[in-house]
């Protein structure tokens, strides 16, 4: 195994604009465990929402499109780790969705890249990692002896949304018993608490035009995690983050009696684990303010 | 006598003509007859106004170009766009911000961008526009400004967008907003304004106007250029 992984970086359009704070903990954080992010000079939106009709080819374009580009980094050897790093968990399902087809399917494959044809052929040498895959590679255990502060008196609920573990072929872990995050947690120091909340869906894009429909699910999901005793839940994927941390206004709007909880990203926790400043972390970036909880376990 | 001027065949709008081999497809429009009213402009490849669209013999490819710029093929199928209609959103420049959000609200077809790049292949301009497209939706409205500078709103991108988003459009504004609150401001640009406003080239500025026609011809040619 290599000491520092050096690998192409994918960060897709909400890392660069509403989580920001997602991004920028996860780029130092992983100075710290050996992964060395490299963005990819040239990339483009995933597509967002992978297309499952089988005659819609034009919306795998955008991901292959991707995946030449990551080739090239391999092949003018700006990386060490040929594969694509991923911390959205809407870009790795849409994205490791699009390879999979692609690699089992020469015909598709090769209907995209004659349509690309400005642009060399993608050959299939990328695989799609996501962040918390790499953490399991370099080993929990290893990223706990880099924990220089303790997130001991915190109970977290992990939160996996639809988009890391669906469909199996695409999953980071079991869809039905998964323990990828959980694993994370107790390597921070902390304790993930058990819920049945963790994998339900929290409204993804109906939040657009169907708030009630979000207000409804993310309440139910927060309640859950109160009730199993967490104090905030972690998740990967910024469209649930904007569910459970943004909506909570809407949620207290509609119930006054509404209890908050503040909504991390998994990579905050870790950094903040790492020891990292909290210009790195990115506190101010929540609907839900995390610094209360926070100073109340004495971690800033 | 040199040959005899080498002619080829092409089709306006699906009828033959035969016109001169070398001539560029607005020349061919006007050996045909076509008097063209729209559709031209400058004739020098910088304003934008020629868009045109045709397809060679044996190429399944629709291309797009120039119709001053790009030179006829033999059995090449021509036609002359004389206007790409296009949504143009009015905004007021003091109440919009250089990010990602205001482009949602005045351009959201933007963000049906499908990475297909079919408006890279159709710039005449050889732009990326693709990548300009994509730079705004991640709000790199710097990025997209310095992207798109060389357009010249021929609207071929327009016009072959599957996603059908105005990018000559959504560019002129990422160019707005790029020299109102990104671009470093000029020092001696604001200096030279303040010069105007106080009056100091009025006299020069009536000279001029006050001039004959060939006291300014004579002028202008002896004008001395600085280079500095």
């Amino acid at each position: 195994m290599k000491d520092n992984i050096k690998i192409p970086y994918f960060p897709g359009c909400t890392l660069k604009t509403t989580a920001k704070n997602f991004e920028i903990s996860a780029i130092e954080a992983g100075k710290k465990i050996g992964i060395e992010m490299v963005e990819m000079p040239k990339w483009n939106c995933c597509g967002v929402v992978s297309s499952l009709t089988s005659d819609d080819l034009m919306k795998h374009v955008a991901p292959v499109r991707n995946f030449v580009h990551a080739e090239e980094m391999s092949e003018k050897g700006t990386v060490n780790d040929s594969r694509m790093l991923i911390l959205c968990s809407m870009c790795f399902n849409t994205m490791k969705n699009t390879n999979r087809r692609v690699k089992n399917n020469a015909e598709d494959m090769k209907s995209i890249n004659d349509f690309m044809y400005l642009e060399k052929d993608y050959e299939g040498k990328v695989e799609v990692v996501h962040y918390f895959e790499l953490l399991k590679e370099i080993g929990f255990d290893k990223i706990a002896e880099k924990v220089t502060k303790s997130l001991k008196d915190m109970k977290i609920a992990p939160y996996y949304g639809c988009m890391l573990l669906r469909p199996k072929e695409i999953g980071i872990d079991n869809a039905e018993a998964p323990a990828i995050i959980e694993d994370f947690i107790t390597s921070v120091g902390a304790e993930p608490v058990n819920w049945d909340a963790k994998g339900r869906c929290c409204g993804s894009y109906h939040t657009v035009n169907n708030k009630d429909i979000v207000v409804n699910l993310a309440k139910g999901i927060i309640e859950n995690a109160h009730r199993s005793g967490a104090d905030a839940i972690i998740t990967s994927c910024p469209l649930c983050a904007f569910n459970l941390d943004n909506r909570q206004k809407l949620i207290m709007e509609k119930d006054p009696n509404f209890k908050t909880m503040p909504v991390f990203y998994f990579t905050q926790l870790l950094a903040l684990a790492l020891g990292l400043e909290e210009k790195f972390i990115g506190l101010e970036d929540h609907y839900i303010d995390p610094k209360e909880l926070l100073k109340n376990k004495n971690l800033i | 006598m040199s040959d005899a001027q080498k002619m080829v065949k092409v089709y306006v709008m699906g009828e033959a003509y035969m016109v001169p081999e070398g001539s560029t497809i607005i020349g061919a429009f006007e050996y045909a007859g076509f008097q063209l009213k729209r559709g031209v402009g400058c004739r020098e490849g910088f304003c934008g106004a020629c868009a045109t669209v045709y397809r060679e013999k044996g190429d399944y490819k629709m291309k797009g170009g120039l119709g001053c710029q790009t030179v006829v093929t033999d059995e090449m199928y021509i036609a002359q766009i004389p206007f790409v209609p296009a949504d143009k959103p009015t905004y007021k420049m003091e109440e919009i911000t250089p990010d990602a959000g205001t482009f949602m609200n005045l351009y959201p077809s933007v963000f049906r961008c499908v990475s297909c790049n079919t408006c890279t292949k159709a710039c005449p301009q050889d732009i990326q526009v693709m990548d300009y497209i994509q730079a705004i939706i991640r709000g790199d409205i710097a990025e997209a400004a310095s992207l798109s500078f060389d357009c010249i709103r021929c609207g071929l991108c327009a016009l072959r967008c599957p996603a059908e988003i105005v990018q000559f459009n959504a560019a002129i504004l990422a160019q707005r907003l790029y020299g109102k609150y990104i671009a470093p401001q000029s020092k001696e640009l604001e200096a030279r304004v303040n010069e105007i406003i106080e009056g100091k080239y009025e006299k020069e500025l009536n000279d001029l106007v006050g001039m004959a026609k060939q006291e300014l011809i004579d002028k202008y040619y002896s004008r001395e250029i600085k280079i500095s």
